[in-house]
């Protein structure tokens, strides 16, 4: 309850943790809140499908509040002139010159406040991911600004969780994407970090994630503790192994 | 600069008119937008299709491959950059998808006829009046976006006519964007003014691609674009992305393991669309040449080392050698002689 997970991806997709953990909360009874900014909802649903769930359903019984950034935006850009009599789009930001997502975190905290007749075991708010936020005109500030607004209404007060995806590189010229990756950094709970293989391209191993757990953040003070395993994905599957066991090997 | 654009544009232009002339032979719809050309110009020079099945021992593949006849709303957008020419598929596979050309004809008018194709050629559009709002995009785009929507939704593309019997796909093509010539200064400068009008415009574009059926082939020359923040998103925010790097004038042109062909391929980026894994090639080294009649893709393929030193060329070797050649590195599996370790 109330943890916040990083999801970080460098020379790889990272996408695959994106579906796992969807269809993770979903699967154990919560309320996901989806802000999914990369893909459309097709391709979340055929692959939360080969997984086993479907996103129409939880959609249709309101377990999953979706936004589909890519048909807000164009609603936004072909929209009509007139002032809608609605409420205003979640990604304004785009079209206005002052960089502010406050009308995206309202979108999330509507979502996830929870209404009298809910029976959710939890609360999540899922992002896919926050780099797309930048290219379109947000600045790092107001982006960070937006995750801890997120993180004080979603996991301090209604005691849910927050898992996100960034991207980052080693050798990026990206600045300000690597002042966000860095600066969330900080503040997880839990950090999953995949990367692609030092050594390059391989068929039988895709990547390596390093699993970080933020024990330097408790009271205790004990040093973080990393794993790192190996993985494998599959059309209907991740296989992780340690390293240098892969199926391949053995 | 411009001039160095040109002929490194070679082979980027052929892969464009590829993608298009593939598109008249399925019988796709076409949308062309330029700055720099006109459109009726790129396509007068697409070249001709070879329908002859005697030549397919010789001949590659299309490399963009649009798979959307079979889904409801496939996308792509299929990313060029300039500085190298295009190739063809290698000839390894055996399934025969797409269609072959002969380079050195163009197609013929009657082939292309019964096509129906639209046009976005910058300079003539800038003088037309606009209504649209901007959201702070650079103008040529936003006003190249709404021609597509309009296109889109007029033609029915998205779906919205269900009394259209017949489903077609829109290919569209959009030469050298982000380059000077559409207004955008980020090629020309390293602090330019609005370094988010070329990725919000790609947004929108992915947005309304991904609610219709529409494929899309853009190239960009990114060798003169001096801020790489910007390439990363671009390559965040797209599908496929793939890289040509041509020989000419660069220092690989005399180096004898290159000589048999006229370029790189790097592969920087393949859709994982609507599944968990993505279909990746077995090879990620790929060379491309353009020969007289044919461009085609190979693998990359180091020739046999005659000289003294004990020396082997196989295509195991390849990944690692030329992942050691790409990376500048000395040391080789193929033993040359005049490469230290």
């Amino acid at each position: 309850q109330g943890k916040f997970t990083l999801l970080r991806d460098t020379r790889t997709d990272g996408s695959f943790l994106v579906h796992h953990f969807l269809s993770f909360y979903l699967r154990a009874g919560c309320k996901v809140c989806f802000v999914a900014l990369l893909q459309s909802f097709s391709h979340y649903n055929t692959v939360a499908q080969k997984l086993g769930l479907s996103l129409t359903a939880a959609k249709e019984r309101g377990q999953l509040v979706f936004l589909e950034g890519l048909k807000s935006c164009l609603d936004l850009f072909f929209g009509e002139q007139e002032e809608q009599s609605g409420p205003p789009s979640p990604l304004q930001f785009i079209s206005e010159s002052a960089s502010n997502l406050k009308a995206l975190f309202d979108f999330v905290r509507t979502s996830l406040t929870p209404a009298d007749s809910d029976s959710w075991k939890g609360l999540v708010l899922l992002v896919d991911d926050l780099s797309v936020l930048l290219s379109l005109g947000a600045t790092p500030v107001a982006v960070l600004d937006f995750i801890h607004y997120c993180r004080v209404t979603v996991c301090s007060q209604l005691k849910g969780n927050i898992v996100l995806l960034v991207h980052s590189n080693e050798d990026s010229e990206d600045e300000e994407n690597e002042l966000v990756g860095n600066s969330l950094c900080h503040d997880s709970d839990l950090i999953l970090w995949v990367e692609g293989l030092a050594t390059g391209f391989c068929k039988d191993v895709h990547g390596q994630i390093k699993i970080i757990r933020r024990m330097s953040l408790e009271l205790t003070a004990e040093p973080d503790h990393i794993q790192i395993y190996q993985y494998k994905i599959q059309d209907r599957n991740v296989t992780f192994f340690a390293r240098g066991l892969s199926a391949a090997v053995l | 600069i411009f001039t160095e654009e040109d002929t490194y544009g070679l082979y980027s232009n052929l892969l464009f008119k590829y993608f298009l002339a593939e598109g008249v032979v399925c019988g796709h719809h076409l949308f062309v937008a330029s700055a720099e050309e006109h459109p009726d110009n790129i396509l007068k020079e697409l070249p001709a299709p070879l329908l002859d099945d005697s030549c397919r021992n010789e001949l590659g593949e299309e490399t963009t491959a649009v798979k959307s006849e079979d889904l409801e709303d496939s996308m792509k957008i299929a990313w060029r950059y300039q500085n190298l020419p295009k190739m063809e598929a290698s000839p390894t596979t055996s399934t025969k998808f797409g269609h072959y050309y002969d380079v050195s004809k163009t197609m013929s008018p009657e082939l292309f006829q019964p096509i129906k194709w639209h046009s976005f050629y910058l300079p003539e559009e800038l003088s037309l009046q606009s209504k649209m709002k901007t959201c702070n995009m650079n103008g040529a785009y936003t006003r190249l976006l709404q021609s597509i929507q309009k296109i889109i939704y007029q033609e029915g593309f998205d779906g919205s006519d269900p009394q259209k019997k017949q489903k077609n796909i829109l290919r569209i093509g959009i030469q050298s964007l982000g380059s000077m010539l559409w207004g955008d200064d980020i090629c020309s400068s390293d602090a330019p003014e609005d370094i988010h009008s070329l990725t919000k415009f790609l947004y929108v574009l992915r947005g309304l691609l991904r609610k219709s059926l529409s494929a899309c082939i853009i190239t960009v020359p990114s060798h003169l674009i001096q801020n790489k923040a910007i390439m990363e998103r671009v390559t965040n925010l797209s599908d496929i992305v793939v890289g040509l790097e041509s020989f000419i004038g660069s220092e690989r042109e005399t180096n004898p393991l290159y000589k048999d062909y006229h370029g790189l391929v790097h592969v920087h980026q393949i859709p994982r669309l609507n599944s968990l894994i993505c279909d990746v090639s077995d090879t990620k080294d790929l060379a491309f040449r353009l020969k007289r009649k044919l461009f085609t893709i190979e693998r990359l393929h180091l020739p046999p080392d005659l000289s003294d030193t004990v020396s082997q060329a196989s295509k195991q070797d390849l990944a690692e050698s030329a992942k050691l050649l790409s990376s500048g590195c000395g040391a080789m599996a193929i033993g040359k002689k005049h490469l230290d370790f």
